[in-house]
């Protein structure tokens, strides 16, 4: 390793003893730059970046040791070492020399046999250095161009809705933390936040299949649970053992006012309260993403109902475990006195982040904080998606029928609504409808099921003591049916410059005419139940139902006029 | 943080007791601790009466241990643990996992 030439300024006004060391060291192959004293020492560094530098302690104009600090000082990142030559011996002297940024020294006269060892073994600490220096250059591009590219995956969504808030920090992605949204075809919202098991690109590279799993699985329609299972298998598979996504979900959804949340492994989502102020907790209930295997991961979400106003709050354990710098956890109890103080909701988000910025003071957080919030708001506030498709067909198929039957099983086992809406996006002209299409369908195939097969009376949900009860019995009886059907008949024909489609649904249910009361119930009570029923009315051309009220038609044609013309409330 | 292990007399279980801060910068040390020991271990009992925080990382290492002790079969006992422990033990929900006692 001895063999490398460097280059070496010797600075030393001392003519004979520059001369002699000058000697020494080129007899090594090195080469030499001269300086005789402090000043001259700085400009010929400046000159030639010399590799290694010896140092006199003593000179005119600008000693050594000012001259280190100031060489040091520029050298920035750049390891210049630098010996000290001194006649000095006393202890103090010597690790001034250290202090003032020297590296080593060395007393006079020199032993030319550790001279040359010392420039040897700091020759190597040089290239060491910089290979380091290379290696940390390399990662920090690599890093921004997976930084790039996983931008360009995760942040497709619809964080940018006026209803979400969140904080993100530029590189928390190599943190492990990932936050996603995105519009679901009948309106509503999904919200997903993630934060991977360790730091760097190991916790970095799994958020790219959620991100990719999620936008996917939401746009079509799937619900929670499939994109959860879904997530679930992929992390599973592709990760090892010991990283995992600690993660929520939440599901806004604006028609029915109702939220559906899912917590594996990150603190308690709040829901706060617009009227009251008050916050409740949904606790962590379930294991992380990727640690079970598919046959054992079951996702049980619960569902809440939310009026306008009322709030999630999604976060990593960035925030509760951030520490000042006495060692102290920001903790739940601070966090929840934000909300118990709050008066202004629009402000809790800021205010939580001011709050840990604060409290964390000079000390750099381990995690990162982040936080996601949604709030509840009616569907003309955000509009309906605009769900892009990447097919290209033109036209595609104008005159057709379908039928599907649903019999028990497949009731209680399979959501036809995604396998659907992709057929009818065939047709080129209903594409942009997908908002649309999905919003009429799940609505009356929602009816057809819970009212129709499962007899579940929608007074039910006046109250949300009831609204639990209800999606409680609507799980028992949907895992206890035996017999029972919904019949899907679906059509299409072109009509105009456009074309006609016709759903009709029918269930095995008695029909709502036993109870007419029933419909009158839902007219007069929109709040609760008749929300979706009054949407749909809007969204069709023609709804109507027959006698008995277990099957429904409706129709729509297109081209539609824009959703902004639909004057929503109207 | 530090990891030591001690097997019981007749060699079939073994405690593993963490020290400290039980995180990524005790991977190494866990890893080789449960690797090392016997082939014939079927209990394992990880003390954390000494530990005062774990971070995901642990969790990871305790999947780890997991699935060299077998996975579904494993016993894997987590004992002692102080209120921070359990309370992250709880978020993740690992006592499905594990009995934590």
């Amino acid at each position: 390793m001895s063999s490398a030439s460097l280059t070496i300024l010797i600075a030393d006004d001392n003519n004979t003893d520059r001369r002699i060391l000058s000697a020494i060291v080129q007899q090594e192959g090195h080469k030499v730059v001269e300086a005789t004293n402090g000043e001259e020492a700085l400009e010929r560094f400046n000159e030639s970046v010399p590799d290694i530098i010896l140092m006199d302690a003593l000179m005119p104009k600008m000693n050594g040791f000012e001259a280190s600090r100031l060489i040091k000082q520029r050298a920035g990142n750049q390891l210049v070492p630098i010996i000290f030559l001194t006649s000095l011996q006393d202890a103090s002297s010597l690790a001034n020399c250290l202090e003032s940024g020297g590296d080593d020294f060395m007393s006079k006269p020199y032993n030319r046999v550790i001279l040359k060892a010392k420039i040897n073994a700091f020759g190597r600490m040089r290239r060491m250095h910089d290979q380091l220096q290379s290696h940390n250059r390399q990662m920090l591009l690599e890093q921004q161009v997976a930084k790039t590219v996983f931008d360009n995956v995760a942040h497709s969504g619809c964080l940018a809705l006026p209803n979400l808030r969140h904080s993100l920090s530029p590189l928390a992605v190599f943190n492990g933390d990932t936050v996603l949204a995105e519009r679901k075809p009948d309106g509503g919202i999904s919200l997903f936040l993630g934060d991977f098991t360790g730091h760097g690109l190991p916790a970095a590279i799994g958020a790219m299949p959620v991100a990719e799993i999620f936008y996917g699985m939401t746009q079509k329609g799937f619900a929670m649970e499939d994109v959860l299972r879904e997530i679930n298998a992929k992390l599973y598979t592709i990760l090892p053992t010991e990283v995992f996504c600690c993660g929520a979900m939440v599901d806004l959804d604006v028609t029915n006012k109702m939220a559906r949340i899912w917590v594996g492994g990150v603190p308690s989502v709040y829901l706060y309260r617009g009227d009251s102020g008050a916050v409740e907790k949904v606790a962590s209930s379930n294991l992380p993403l990727g640690v079970l295997p598919s046959r054992r991961f079951s996702p049980q979400p619960n569902d809440y109902r939310m009026h306008n106003g009322d709030r999630v709050f999604l976060w990593s354990d960035g925030i509760v475990e951030s520490h000042n710098e006495a060692g102290e956890l920001f903790g739940e109890e601070r966090l929840d006195a934000l909300f118990t103080h709050a008066t202004d909701p629009d402000r809790i988000f800021d205010d939580i982040l001011v709050a840990v910025d604060q409290f964390i003071g000079g000390s750099r957080p381990d995690d990162d904080t982040t936080l996601l919030s949604a709030t509840m708001v009616d569907l003309d506030v955000i509009g309906l998606p605009l769900l892009h498709s990447n097919k290209a067909s033109i036209g595609g198929p104008m005159d057709w029928q379908m039928n599907l039957q649903l019999g028990p099983q497949s009731l209680g086992a399979f959501n036809p609504l995604p396998l659907v809406l992709n057929i009818l996006t065939e047709v080129e002209g209903l594409r942009s409808l997908s908002g649309h299409l999905y919003t009429v369908l799940a609505e009356l195939f929602n009816n057809a099921l819970e009212h129709g097969v499962l007899g579940l009376d929608s007074k039910l949900k006046q109250d949300s003591q009831g609204f639990a009860q209800y999606y409680q019995l609507r799980e028992q009886r949907l895992a206890d049916l035996t017999s029972g059907q919904v019949c899907l008949d679906i059509s299409h024909r072109p009509l105009g410059n456009g074309g006609e489609l016709t759903f009709e649904i029918t269930d095995s249910g008695p029909g709502f005419a036993h109870s007419h009361q029933d419909l009158a119930y839902l007219t007069d009570n929109p709040d609760y139940s008749g929300r979706g029923l009054a949407l749909v009315r809007r969204l069709c051309d023609e709804l109507d139902f027959n006698d008995a009220g277990n099957r429904v038609r409706a129709t729509l044609c297109w081209p539609r006029p824009a959703w902004s013309e639909l004057h929503l409330n109207g | 943080m530090t990891v030591s292990a001690i097997p019981n007399d007749n060699g079939t279980e073994i405690t593993i007791k963490i020290t400290g801060r039980f995180d990524f910068s005790s991977h190494q040390e866990f890893r080789q601790i449960y690797e090392n020991a016997a082939p014939d271990i079927q209990g394992y009992t990880i003390d954390m009466s000494e530990a005062t925080y774990l971070d995901s990382s642990a969790l990871g290492m305790l999947l780890l241990l997991r699935d060299h002790a077998g996975g579904d079969n494993s016993d894997i006992r987590i004992v002692n643990c102080n209120e921070d422990v359990r309370k992250i033990l709880s978020i993740s929900n690992f006592g499905q996992l594990f009995r934590i006692e």
